[in-house]
């Protein structure tokens, strides 16, 4: 269902890059592996349509999304891509409840409150819903994250950097999480990273 | 939910926020008390002088003169016999002459002896009782009677002087039998009585004066058949025509020892006076204004900076720019709104309280809370201000790289 080709882009003269093409299908996680400087957070926006590609192409249920203009990126973002960044970052003047609702009105949907609540549930979030998210633990702002991409039921899920500050322990559990959540509603998961832990774990890998 | 998040900003930044509204207040608050006060009292000053084309008196300041025998609240630059008053009131071009004799108090408020044209003039309403008929029978004025609890059938005796410490005329008391409605005029802060019942107060005490007197201006007034001069304080005359203003005034004031003065001139310079005061108040309000106005733009400067990433964050989950640069105008807009609200009711306590403090010293009632027509200009500039001071800064929202401002925070 994602299908890229060719893609490039540059900064300036110096600072061009070529990504090789790949494809990940519904259901599926692809894991983009590289070292610092290889361009991977600019592939990540690329795929999230934040950066428009030189050239190449990026379809997504065959429809051409590298053209697209600012607004159209911008709804194609919120309605059908779900982007977990590397820091978590909200709304700081909004509880968790209210970051996680943010989603809906932003797309210009109702607000899914059952939704949120399910999603809270999941992600063992529930009990922190009405704190404001500064006061949260590492952990609790990297599932709120997680949560927030999914609240408007996205086709593709993208990860930038998920488990590179955790520990063993702590990054199987939220790649598991992230695995479940996005087969749940069957999303197609992108994971850009540099961690070599995930190397095993996946079959479906692209090396920058 | 644009609304309630640009208020979770606001109430999340409690002291900033809390300067821009404080600023905004103390300048709505400012320039509208002195709106409602200028008005109120100029709405209550021209009230008082319709109809009144001139006022009569002894010699002194022209200012001193109305405000006495018109408003009430200045001491009368002196006495004046009556019948040069009736010599003026003889010209054609004269319509009308109420005399007014004052000099007693009870409690603080005036009595005033005068006739039956000065209720008429005043369109007063009896609440209460009748007209006075006899000697020493008193009509008062609404506020009076609500402030002494004096009601119909009560007697007092009252004080010399305008002050209520003065000497009490304990011989002679008088008599209440009636009581005004209130009009929202100089009456309702008065007690009237006819001239005959301030003459016979004062007559066991002018009785060696007046004969003195009598012997001194024998021989002017050989032609006057009165057996005694009467005093009175002041008198208003209203002309037939506009002609008597031209030319009358001069004339008094030229050739007899009366001075006439013009209350509307007299007013108008008064009000003069008071209104360089009022515009440099007015002015330091609008500075006030102008600097809530820098509050609201440097906080919403500082907090685009902060909220950098933020803005980012939104626009990459599908914000549009023109939504975001709604929300923080919308942030300016109600911290000035707060500002105009919360100044607006300060300005109506303001109000009160000096209403409330004018009531004892000068008798004034001022009391009308509704929105003025200067505060709905008032409310535009507020608005103004707001939109201005957040949309500057807001501007920058279009100037913001999604994808380096998240790379950076990474």
């Amino acid at each position: 269902m994602l299908a890229c080709s060719e893609l490039s882009f540059s900064y300036d003269s110096k600072n061009a890059f070529n990504f090789p093409s790949f494809s990940c299908q519904k259901g599926e996680t692809l894991l983009i592996l590289g070292k610092s400087g290889t361009g991977k957070t600019t592939l990540l926006h690329l795929l999230a349509l934040l950066l428009t590609p030189k050239s190449g192409s990026i379809k997504l249920n065959n429809q051409e999304l590298a053209k697209l203009s600012a607004k159209e990126a911008a709804l194609m973002r919120a309605n059908h891509l779900g982007i977990i960044y590397q820091k978590s970052h909200f709304v700081a003047s909004l509880n968790v409840m209210e970051n996680l609702l943010l989603a809906n009105y932003l797309a210009d949907k109702k607000p899914l409150n059952l939704h949120a609540l399910k999603l809270a549930n999941d992600l063992d979030i529930e009990h922190i819903l009405l704190k404001k998210t500064s006061s949260l633990s590492g952990g609790e702002q990297q599932r709120v994250s997680i949560a927030r991409a999914l609240m408007n039921n996205p086709e593709v899920i993208y990860a930038d950097e998920p488990t590179s500050n955790l520990d063993d322990e702590n990054c199987e559990k939220v790649i598991q999480l992230l695995e479940n959540q996005s087969k749940t509603i069957g999303a197609a998961l992108v994971i850009v990273t540099h961690d070599q832990r995930l190397k095993e774990r996946f079959k479906n890998i692209i090396s920058l | 939910m644009l609304v309630k998040i640009s208020w979770k900003n606001i109430v999340d930044k409690k002291l900033s926020s809390f300067l821009c509204i404080l600023l905004m207040t103390l300048g709505i608050a400012m320039i509208s008390l002195l709106m409602l006060l200028g008005k109120q009292l100029q709405d209550k000053f021209a009230k008082n002088i319709s109809g009144i084309d001139l006022v009569v008196g002894a010699k002194g300041s022209p200012l001193q003169l109305i405000l006495s025998s018109v408003y009430q609240i200045d001491n009368p630059t002196g006495n004046i016999y009556l019948d040069d008053v009736q010599a003026i009131a003889q010209n054609p071009m004269v319509k009308e002459m109420i005399p007014l004799s004052m000099g007693d108090n009870y409690a603080g408020y005036r009595i005033v002896g005068t006739n039956k044209k000065y209720f008429e003039h005043f369109k007063t309403k009896i609440a209460d009782g009748a007209m006075f008929k006899g000697n020493l029978e008193v009509v008062l004025g609404g506020q009076t009677a609500q402030n002494t609890q004096l009601k119909v059938g009560d007697t007092f005796a009252s004080s010399h002087g305008l002050d209520s410490e003065g000497e009490k005329h304990t011989e002679n008391n008088y008599k209440v039998v009636g009581i005004l409605a209130f009009n929202n005029s100089v009456v309702d802060n008065l007690i009237l009585t006819s001239l005959n019942s301030v003459w016979s107060i004062h007559d066991h005490e002018a009785e060696h004066h007046e004969e003195a007197e009598e012997k001194h201006h024998e021989k002017d007034e050989a032609e006057h058949d009165s057996t005694e001069r009467r005093e009175i304080t002041s008198a208003i005359i209203k002309f037939r025509s506009p002609m008597g203003m031209m030319t009358m005034p001069r004339n008094i004031n030229q050739n007899s020892k009366l001075q006439a003065a013009v209350p509307a001139i007299e007013v108008n310079r008064l009000f003069e006076l008071l209104g360089i005061g009022v515009e440099g108040l007015q002015f330091l309000a609008a500075v006030i204004m102008f600097i809530s106005g820098i509050s609201v733009f440097v906080s919403l400067y500082n907090s685009l900076k902060e909220r950098k990433y933020e803005m980012a964050l939104m626009l990459s989950m599908g914000a549009s720019r023109t939504r975001l640069f709604l929300l923080l105008l919308l942030e300016g807009i109600i911290l000035s709104l707060s500002g105009f609200v919360a100044g607006i009711l300060l300005s109506r306590l303001g109000i009160y309280l000096v209403a409330k403090a004018l009531n004892k010293r000068f008798h004034f009632d001022v009391s009308q809370f509704g929105l003025q027509t200067g505060e709905i200009y008032l409310f535009i500039g507020a608005l103004f201000i707001g939109i201005l001071a957040a949309a500057l800064p807001s501007i920058g929202i279009y100037r913001i790289n999604i994808s380096k401002t998240l790379a950076e925070n990474n």
